[in-house]
């Protein structure tokens, strides 16, 4: 069993939880997720890991809700306990393995959106702690939707903040600040890692490609085991097919088959999965529900 | 009673079973099972024991059941094998002690597997106690996986003294038997898990959720974790897919998915939450007990289900028994049939499936009669899902994250067959991870010699 030792609401459907893991705090690295499971009925459930303290053997994930199980999820209470917590699974960011004088001589980007800003934040933080200044675009739906922004001003070089209505910041897409920053401000990056929906990742890494900057990008299949095993997770990356929990979950952004992965994602959706997704983004919806076409 | 024929055991009839997931086969009452134990001459020189890869005492347990002695019957199982309820049920026995019995020359053989079964479910009913170890010899000895290999080597160990700990990937302990053999073949909660607390009563410890390369790695566990030795008995996990176009479409799926949802997440049970997609036509490909197990799966969530295979029956890998059954329950064989294509409809989901016909041509090496196509024999089946049930390869998280330890070029583990050893000291491996995926008994009986070998090795070292 699992302790939830922090619960936090960080914002309308997405929460903060902070779980006892010793194992897992001791070995895992940036980039890295783990699978959660709440009870004996309940289904693995993949989160990205965002932060972990090796000293008190905690490893923080953030999660959105988006559909039954997040939903049952997000009823538990800190003082509760997950039945199972497993990781790290997954390879860690190749960030990690740079040396900090590489790493200096960097231009970085980061494109977060929604709940991928919880990832971003530690990756974030960690260059700051080596001396690199990395910029930051983070996009929401709106201005509650938002989560970190005063965390990740803090180790930020450069803050962005885009939402779809305008209640904050910029008022549309992560791609068009990406735009303008390398278009009109003369801002030049080496590398761009994108984090959050497929449709958003799909969208950076068009446009990253006609920017030429190499992007990383963090996927998120369906999966069952995240070892290896069942094949759920298979994404084709430059023509070839991936198990994302074992090869990835990050990979260049500018070699992987978003529409199929979209189309893959969508398998077990939900009815209410579907109809959560397409209430929450409403206008802005482009599809990936699976369920209006909007995609094509 | 004609001495010539097996006595018959009940089975949940075919047009009943095939809609629920419940045991086929109910096993023999006692009676029966005295009976059938009769038709045993407990021949001197007994042929079935070489047959069984860990040469239980056959014409011994037999005997014991003939007289009604059930509890001698399974302290002398207990003697070779730590999982009788489960051999009895999944072992290839046709091929194995059944194969060799004598009685098969002229009639039907005894049915061993069905005693066996018998006496293991009796001694569990009836709560006849496993023997504790004596002494602890306060040595830590690390297993990783806890399928039958793993489970095997460390109630052997126990048994001999050691402080074992069983590393488990998953949540669930057992292996392919728990996420794998589905439950209508091997019940898990009354079966399975009563044969791991059996372990567990030997004093093994078992931690889930720790993956070995991932969570922490062996040279890890010796060094800061103060094992003295570990054995590897990770399987052979990894799916294999054919490569043809289409493959990633919505609603392919390894046979692995399939099963693991279904089994170890219990996808059939409404209140479970894992999600499985029951399909309306389901072709499974592949002729092993994997497909027929995905097979007669797909066809209890309610689909029409057909098994493509690309040679004729006599070649079916699968055990005669499983064959016989899914048969029986409606399972349709397309056979001498290969698949080219999945057709895929504009959404992402499979639509249907391209084959060709294959005829069988001369012997290859294996000794089968190699198929090729037959020209212009194309076809369309019609489908919404297909699953692949092609094979599995070990998994390399586990050699890929140790220092000196060998794999061969099937990425199996390299190990010495009476000893289990690697090429890294202390450290040894046995079951599908070296064999490549194999039978439980096989997987069982490394996990037996390996034990042996574990046990020699730190002896010698002090
Ligand atoms: C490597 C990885 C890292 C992730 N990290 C995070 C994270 O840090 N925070 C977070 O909020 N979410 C993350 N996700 C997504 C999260 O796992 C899903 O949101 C969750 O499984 C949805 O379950 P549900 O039952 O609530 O939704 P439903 O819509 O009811 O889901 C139905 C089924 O679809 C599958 N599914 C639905 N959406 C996804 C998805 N996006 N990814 C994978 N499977 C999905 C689930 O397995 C489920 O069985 C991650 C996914 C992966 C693979
Ligand atoms: C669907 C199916 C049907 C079958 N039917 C039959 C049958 O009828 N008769 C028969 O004799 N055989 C059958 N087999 C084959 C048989 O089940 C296997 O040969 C046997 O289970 C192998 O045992 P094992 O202990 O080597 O490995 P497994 O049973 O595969 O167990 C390995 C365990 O190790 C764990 N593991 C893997 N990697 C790690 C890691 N890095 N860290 C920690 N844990 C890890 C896995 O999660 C797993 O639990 C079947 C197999 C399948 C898949
Ligand atoms: S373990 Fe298998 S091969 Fe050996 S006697 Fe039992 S059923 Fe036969
Ligand atoms: S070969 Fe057959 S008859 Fe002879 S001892 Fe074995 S089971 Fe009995
Ligand atoms: S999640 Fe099963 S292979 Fe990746």
């Amino acid at each position: 069993m699992y302790k939830i030792n922090v619960k936090e609401k960080l914002a309308d459907k997405i929460f903060l939880m902070v779980v006892e893991a010793p194992r897992v705090a001791r070995s895992c690295e940036p980039g890295q997720f783990v699978i959660v499971k709440m009870d004996e009925k309940g289904e693995r459930i993949p989160l990205t890991i965002c932060d972990y303290n090796r000293a008190t053997g905690e490893v923080t994930i953030v999660f959105q809700i988006v559909g039954a199980s997040t939903e049952r999820m997000a009823r538990l209470n800190a003082g509760d306990y997950f039945s199972d917590f497993v990781g790290p699974l997954g390879r860690a960011s190749e960030l990690v393995e740079e040396s900090a004088e590489s790493l200096k001589n960097k231009k970085i980007l980061f494109v977060a959106g929604g709940v991928g800003t919880a990832p971003v934040y530690p990756q974030v933080k960690w260059l700051h702690e080596q001396g690199v200044a990395a910029d930051v675009v983070v996009g929401a739906k709106t201005k509650d939707m938002l989560i970190l922004q005063e965390e990740m001003e803090k180790v930020a070089g450069n803050l962005y903040v885009a939402t779809d209505d305008g209640s904050f910041g910029f008022k549309g897409l992560v791609t068009e600040v990406v735009k303008e920053l390398v278009e009109n401000k003369g801002k030049t990056y080496d590398v761009c890692i994108a984090i959050g929906p497929m449709i958003m990742m799909k969208f950076v890494t068009i446009l990253t490609k006609q920017l030429n900057i190499p992007t990383v990008v963090s996927l998120n299949p369906i999966m069952v085991d995240g070892t290896g095993m069942c094949g759920a997770c298979r994404v084709t990356v430059g023509g070839e097919v991936k198990f994302a929990c074992v090869d990835g979950p990050e990979f260049d952004g500018h070699l992987v088959n978003f529409d199929e992965a979209m189309k893959r994602q969508q398998m077990y959706k939900t009815e209410e999965g579907r109809a959560i997704l397409k209430l929450r983004e409403g206008d802005t919806h482009h599809g990936g529900c699976g369920h209006c076409g909007g995609d094509k | 009673m004609d001495v010539l024929k097996r006595v018959p055991i009940s089975e949940q009839p075919a047009d009943v079973r095939n809609k629920n997931f419940e045991e086929v086969c109910l096993g023999y009452t006692k009676e029966e099972a005295m009976e059938e134990a009769s038709r045993c001459i407990n021949c001197k020189n007994a042929q079935c024991v070489k047959g069984c890869p860990v040469s239980i005492d056959i014409p011994g347990f037999v005997e014991q059941v003939k007289n009604g002695n059930m509890e001698e019957a399974f302290r002398i199982i207990g003697e070779s094998s730590a999982l009788p309820a489960v051999c009895g049920r999944v072992c290839p026995q046709e091929s194995q002690c059944e194969g060799k019995c004598i009685r098969g020359i002229k009639g039907e053989p005894v049915s061993i597997g069905k005693l066996e079964r018998f006496v293991a479910d009796y001694a569990r009913e009836n709560k006849v106690a496993v023997s504790m170890p004596e002494h602890k010899n306060g040595k830590k000895v690390a297993v990783i996986g806890s399928g039958p290999a793993g489970l095997t080597c460390a109630g052997d160990l126990a048994k001999l003294g050691y402080d074992v700990t069983i590393f488990e990937a998953l949540h669930e302990a057992g292996g392919v038997l728990v996420y794998g053999i589905p439950e209508f073949r091997l019940p898990k909660e009354t079966v399975v898990k009563s044969e791991i607390e059996n372990v567990k009563a030997l004093g093994v410890k078992i931690e889930t959720n720790v993956i070995i390369g991932k969570s922490i790695t062996i040279d890890q566990l010796m060094e800061e974790e103060g094992f003295a030795a570990v054995f590897i008995g990770s399987g052979a996990g990894l799916p294999k897919f054919m490569g043809i176009p289409g493959e990633n479409a919505n609603g392919v799926f390894s046979a692995n998915e399939f099963l693991t949802r279904n089994n170890l997440m219990k996808a059939f049970l409404e209140d479970y939450d894992t999600p499985i997609s029951k399909g309306k036509k389901v072709a499974v490909i592949g002729g092993g007990n994997v497909a027929m197990d995905a097979a007669r799966t797909a066809l209890r969530l309610g689909a029409e289900t057909h098994i493509v295979y690309r040679r004729s029956e006599e070649e079916l890998p699968a055990r005669v028994e499983e064959v016989h059954h899914a048969k029986e329950e409606g399972v349709i064989f397309d056979l001498l049939t290969n698949p080219t294509e999945i057709l895929v409809n504009e959404d992402g989901w499979v639509k249907g499936m391209k084959c060709v016909k294959m005829e069988l041509g001369e012997p290859d090496e294996s000794g089968r009669r190699r198929p090729q196509v037959i020209e212009g024999s194309e076809f369309e089946l019609e489908l919404d899902t297909v699953i692949m049930a092609l094979g599995t390869a070990p998994n390399p998280l586990i050699s890929s994250t140790t220092k000196g330890l060998d794999i061969n070029k099937w990425k199996c583990i390299v190990a010495e067959e009476e000893t289990g050893a690697t090429t890294k000291p202390g450290v040894f491996a046995g079951g599908d991870a070296v064999t490549g995926a194999a039978t439980v008994i096989l997987a069982m009986g490394a996990g037996k010699a390996a034990a042996k070998g574990i046990h020699e090795y730190l002896q010698n070292k002090q």
